[in-house]
């Protein structure tokens, strides 16, 4: 504790300290302390010492926050002080000591990161995945080095290869038990990259979004084709996008992006703790499919159905697009996305071909 | 403080295709030349777009782990970076030679960014291709009777990417170390299909000058040269194709020497990295030097 004093009294020499709550100054006639609920005055240096050896949780909190932190990176000191909750006014700092005590959880995409205490007011910082929070950690897999969460973000639960790392589909199975300050904000960031540094210029007032036109409009090559989607009437073809692909059921990302800067699109955005700062490389690779898809003119095709099996191609279109096919049981033939159904509904409707009703796709007439 | 951020192309589809990028910083990561090593992706997060803003430090060198000049290093990166007042014309480079530019970039206005030519046509990777064939072999002294083929995509795309080939072939050529080697291309003759008539050593390294090991690496080639019918069921190392032994070394980008370009580009650009490239040199090797 007298190493976090003679620091304190130390910085207090060279400038005011002030920090959550507790005001250290100097003045002609000694030295001023206050905190929220105390004020003294023309303090000796020992007095000085004496009262704040009263106060050690503001003395630590003062050590954490301006020499463990430091302010070297303001984006990792404000994300570390809004995981604790250290500017919420109304709660002093040895309420936010006791909250700490407990466990103060807060969520980032699919991380759930609890901040508590650990020697000398120093941060211990786990992170694990937020629909675990309640698992034993004896139960799962330990880790210790940010970059082990490169390979943690790479492969969903089954296996498969994740292309975005905001995508919903992180999987579990692991946890950082202790980390410190600066590798809590690496391994954050391992898992989802410049989500700190863009929620930081956000809170900042600096985030530079990008809409959609413009975001289009610089690519270049295979991608410039996307430009000629906008035909000028409209943005409809852009909110597709956003549902299909910005949704909060796809994507832990907050979409900030519209369509320019004076329309909106008709979708949410979602209510994501980081921003999405403009449309991402999986947005537009696909936006370039459908740019060749939309393309198309459409067609009257005539085909036969009972309504039963129209409402199970709704069906099957909804089990896939929703990520629920493995969730439908084998013998579950009240579903209409179950695998029977469809092979019955294929082996009755389609030709050899693969053709709706023997309909064909283009006309042969 | 300075940071090197790896630049690469990555994949939508296949997570090897950023393998790579990950292994070479983290060997630079492991010498500590810099105090922070980054990645960014044209395909994968953080973005090429983003990836500056990851970055604490005040010089910063980005290196484009790509094999040649062209669309990518020209248009794409220095776009994405927002690197203030580019012109390709500073590189001053006939294909080959770009080195590096230093110039702010809009996104970190307190920054300043040594952009890099890519890591293929550097001198040093020519070495890489060498140790490629050292480790497929197992061997630290492969070179007598043995021919060696670097191949590459071809001019369809791009026409610099036949000159890194034709380049780095050269270089081999001139260390007089293998009995014969030759450029070869996926798109244009002389094509890799046709490897076994461009050589009449029995032994032929065939080394791909690609970054990471994908489609064309792990698909295509191995099948245009008879390794395999089918890449699903796999090849030997090596596997005889009319009366030849091809030793087939997949991407030179995965070989760990490939660190030692990308500290070589930063090198060149005035990063101060110590003694990292003497380092990385041997950390990498995977075969004992003659006499260890």
């Amino acid at each position: 504790m007298a190493d976090y004093i003679d620091a304190l009294v130390e910085a207090a020499e060279d400038d005011v300290v002030s920090l959550d709550g507790l005001y250290v100054t100097t003045r002609d006639n000694g030295y001023r302390l206050e905190t929220p609920d105390k004020s003294r005055d023309s303090l000796s240096e020992a007095t000085l010492r004496d009262v704040l050896s009263d106060y050690d949780e503001y003395v630590t909190n003062w050590y954490f926050w301006s020499r463990a932190v430091g302010e070297s990176s303001p984006q990792r000191r404000a994300f570390l002080r809004w995981v604790e909750g250290a500017d919420a006014e109304d709660q002093s700092v040895p309420a936010r000591y006791d909250a700490l005590r407990d466990g103060i959880e807060r969520e980032w995409g699919q991380l759930l990161v609890t901040a508590t205490l650990g020697d000398d007011g120093q941060r211990r910082y786990e992170l694990r995945h937020v629909d675990e929070a309640d698992r034993e950690g004896d139960d799962l897999d330990t880790y210790h080095e940010p970059l082990a969460a490169r390979q943690l973000a790479t492969y969903d639960e089954k296996g498969r290869y994740r292309p975005l790392k905001s995508g919903t589909n992180l999987a579990g199975g692991w946890v950082f038990p202790d980390l410190d300050g600066r590798d809590l904000v690496e391994t954050v960031e391992t898992f989802y990259p410049a989500s700190v540094p863009n929620w930081y210029r956000e809170r900042e007032g600096t985030l530079d979004v990008e809409h959609w036109v413009d975001t289009i409009g610089r690519q270049t090559g295979m991608y410039s084709v996307v430009e000629t989607w906008n035909r000028g009437d409209g943005h409809e073809h852009v909110n597709w996008v956003a549902e299909s692909c910005c949704d909060d059921s796809q994507c832990v990302k907050r979409r900030e992006w519209q369509y320019d800067d004076e329309t909106d699109l008709d979708v949410d955005g979602g209510d994501g703790a980081f921003p999405c700062r403009e449309p991402c490389s999986l947005v537009i690779a696909a936006s370039r499919k459908w740019t060749r898809l939309e393309g198309e003119n459409a067609q009257t095709y005539e085909f036969e159905l009972t309504p039963s099996e129209k409402e199970q191609l709704e069906a099957i279109v909804d089990a896939v697009a929703d990520d629920r096919t493995d969730e439908i049981r084998e013998a579950d033939v009240y579903e209409g996305a179950n695998r029977y159904r469809a092979r019955f509904l294929r082996a009755k409707l389609f030709d050899d071909d693969g053709n709706l009703c023997g309909v064909p796709t283009e006309d042969e007439s | 403080m300075q940071a090197l951020v790896i630049v690469a192309h990555g994949s939508h589809l296949n997570p090897d295709s950023s393998t790579p990028t990950y292994d070479h910083a983290d060997t630079i990561r492991e010498v500590g030349a810099f105090d922070e090593v980054r990645t960014g992706f044209w395909k994968e997060e953080p973005s090429i777009r983003e990836v500056l803003r990851t970055v604490e430090s005040d010089e910063v060198y980005v290196v484009p782990l790509f094999i040649s000049e062209g669309y990518f290093t020209e248009q794409v990166i220095p776009r994405e970076l927002r690197l203030d007042g580019w012109d390709v014309a500073d590189w001053d480079s006939d294909g080959l030679s770009a080195t590096h530019v230093t110039l702010p970039a809009e996104d970190v206005p307190e920054k300043t960014v040594h952009y890099c030519g890519p890591v293929g046509t550097h001198e040093a990777m020519t070495d890489v291709i060498v140790r490629r064939a050292e480790s497929v072999t197992e061997d630290p002294n492969v070179g007598d009777g043995f021919g060696l083929a670097v191949v590459g995509h071809g001019t369809e795309r791009n026409e610099n990417s036949a000159k890194a080939i034709e380049y780095h072939a050269q270089r081999v050529r001139d260390m007089d170390r293998f009995d014969e080697v030759q450029a070869l291309y996926m798109d244009e003759e002389p094509e890799v299909d046709d490897v076994t008539d461009y050589f009449d050593a029995d032994d032929i390294v065939v080394v791909p000058l690609f970054v990471a090991d994908g489609f064309h690496t792990q698909e295509d080639i191995p099948e245009d040269m008879g390794l395999t019918d089918d890449y699903r069921t796999g090849y030997d190392v090596p596997t005889e194709v009319d009366s030849h032994r091809i030793w087939y070394a997949g991407a030179v980008g995965t070989e760990g020497l490939m660190a030692d370009v990308v500290l070589e580009r930063a090198a060149d650009a005035g990063a101060d990295i110590g003694d990292a490239l003497e380092v990385v040199r041997e950390r990498t090797r995977k075969t004992p030097l003659a006499g260890d």
